[in-house]
């Protein structure tokens, strides 16, 4: 089952990438109709402008995503020892090199992981994370991100949120190039073409309108609900001991407050949701409702 | 000439199948060694903190110099044991680690002991690394099970036989690590 879902992660995640690239055509077609009148200027353009963009997220994705969260990396042991010694551990028993280790100063108490591979991953955790857990309970919590790390799972995720950040950009991009050189167009053209412009104006921030939810979809896509499952049931395999997640669980669902300082587009990577106004059982929910996580590592 | 065609063919797929369940066993046999060490550089790390921590301990609990020789005869038998048997060096660890929480625990009645920063330095520094302990033991019985069951199925353990890949014993683990503790707050 473990090597299924690996399997079906890489899939995925060249599946979202190609998918990322065909949506990013689009818009770089839409942007060069509307701005060059010429489709192909526009594909280019944005074909090689997101292809350099994309090499860029993917090789520093960990940095990307990291600076995100506002979250800064310990880089000896002495700075946070408990923290430490736990994802040393837990990263010994599930045979992936050691994480690079993150602290968010947040007294919400949350975690992710992130990465491109098992070499090359780093998990994070929040300061009141570290404050409000005993011990069992962290092992709990850190045993779910290595798991994470270890099924590939932060490939996807973190390309996923990579490049729907880069979708919101180049939505941006397009909006203010159309307000000024859609514009400036206007005034050189006779007044029967402002009428198609305004119409194509009109049509693009539609499709761009359109364009923002299916980002998030596919986020949502990336990070089906089932992989929180299968993280849940590797953290009990490396720690033997599902007390732990539990209740580390039923803490951190329990309090009140939301993270501060997490970025909205990698709310999907963290163990909780750090934003607590969603509805939780809805089909777009990024992580399944808590009580039925408890139960099902209950019944382990 | 078409049937030495085929039968060429079949003999080269049936020897890059044999050459590969080789290297997979030989890769399953090397994860096996590399968990041990896991387990091995922890038990000698325990074994040069544990005189540090008797000396801290002698000064201030001087009615308990049996623990404390126990715990030193103990560690010293480790030391000197050859390298390769393993369950028999776990058992020896076990007892370690038994008479470890009983130094901590005759802790609690030495007040200035308990007080004294090279005393919780150190049994902090054991404690992670007795966790070091129970985490490698884990990781190295779940690659001999991996590796034994490679050895047992089929077909695999036609070249395990014809290569002398022989079943490696897992380590037992303590019973009263195996229930998980359960706290209640009444």
């Amino acid at each position: 089952m473990l090597y299924e879902q690996i399997a079906k992660n890489k899939r995925k995640t060249v599946l979202v990438m190609f998918s990322f690239f065909v949506l990013v055509m689009l818009i770089g077609a839409a942007i060069g109709y509307a701005n060059f009148n010429s489709i192909t200027t526009g594909i280019i353009l944005a074909a090689v402008l997101s292809g350099f963009y994309m090499l860029l997220m993917i090789s520093n994705s960990t940095k990307v995503v990291m600076g995100l969260n506002h979250a800064t990396e310990i880089t000896s042991r002495e700075q946070a020892v408990i923290l430490w010694d736990t994802v040393e551990n837990m990263a010994m028993v599930a045979q992936i090199p050691m994480p690079k280790i993150y602290i968010i100063n947040d007294p919400s108490s949350n975690a992710f992981a992130t990465g491109n591979s098992p070499k090359n991953a780093a998990v994070a955790a929040t300061t009141g994370l570290l404050e409000q857990l005993n011990q069992e309970e962290l092992e709990g919590v850190m045993a779910h991100e290595v798991s994470h790390i270890r099924n590939y799972d932060i490939r996807l995720s973190t390309i996923a949120v990579a490049l729907a950040a880069v979708i919101a950009l180049l939505g941006n991009i397009g909006t203010r190039m159309l307000w000024y050189g859609g514009g400036r167009r206007n005034s050189k053209s006779d007044s029967k073409d402002s009428g198609g412009a305004t119409a194509i104006l009109y049509l693009v921030s539609i499709v761009l309108l359109i364009l923002a939810p299916i980002a998030a979809t596919m986020v949502q896509m990336a990070l089906s609900r089932n992989r929180e499952y299968l993280a849940d049931a590797s953290a009990v395999e490396l720690t033997r001991n599902p007390e732990g997640l539990i209740s580390a669980l039923e803490k951190i669902s329990g309090q009140e407050r939301p993270m501060k300082q997490a970025n909205s587009a990698s709310a999907a990577l963290y163990i909780e949701n750090p934003f607590k106004k969603e509805n939780r059982g809805s089909l777009f929910a990024t992580h399944p409702p808590t009580e039925k996580r408890i139960e099902r590592l209950e019944h382990m | 000439m078409p049937t030495l065609l085929i039968v060429l063919a079949v003999v080269v797929v049936i020897v890059l199948f044999y050459v590969s369940i080789y290297n997979g066993l030989i890769k399953l046999r090397n994860w096996v060694e590399e968990s041990w060490a896991q387990i091995d550089v922890q038990l000698k790390r325990r074994n040069d903190l544990i005189p540090n921590l008797i000396e801290t301990v002698k000064g201030y609990a001087k009615h308990e110099k049996e623990t404390l020789a126990e715990v030193i005869e103990m560690r010293n038998k480790l030391v000197a044991m050859p390298a390769g048997d393993h369950q028999a060096q776990m058992e020896v660890s076990n007892q370690i680690t038994d008479s470890l929480k009983s130094i901590f625990a005759l802790s609690e009645s030495y007040p200035d002991l308990k007080a004294n920063q090279n005393f919780t330095e150190l049994q902090h520094e054991l404690t992670n690394t007795e966790n070091k302990i129970a985490y490698a033991r884990q990781l190295y019985n779940n690659t001999v099970m991996k590796y034994n069951t490679k050895i047992q199925s089929f077909p695999s353990n036609i070249v395990a036989g014809i290569h002398h890949f022989t079943k490696t014993e897992m380590l037992t683990t303590p019973e009263e690590e195996k229930s998980v503790p359960k706290v209640s707050f009444n």
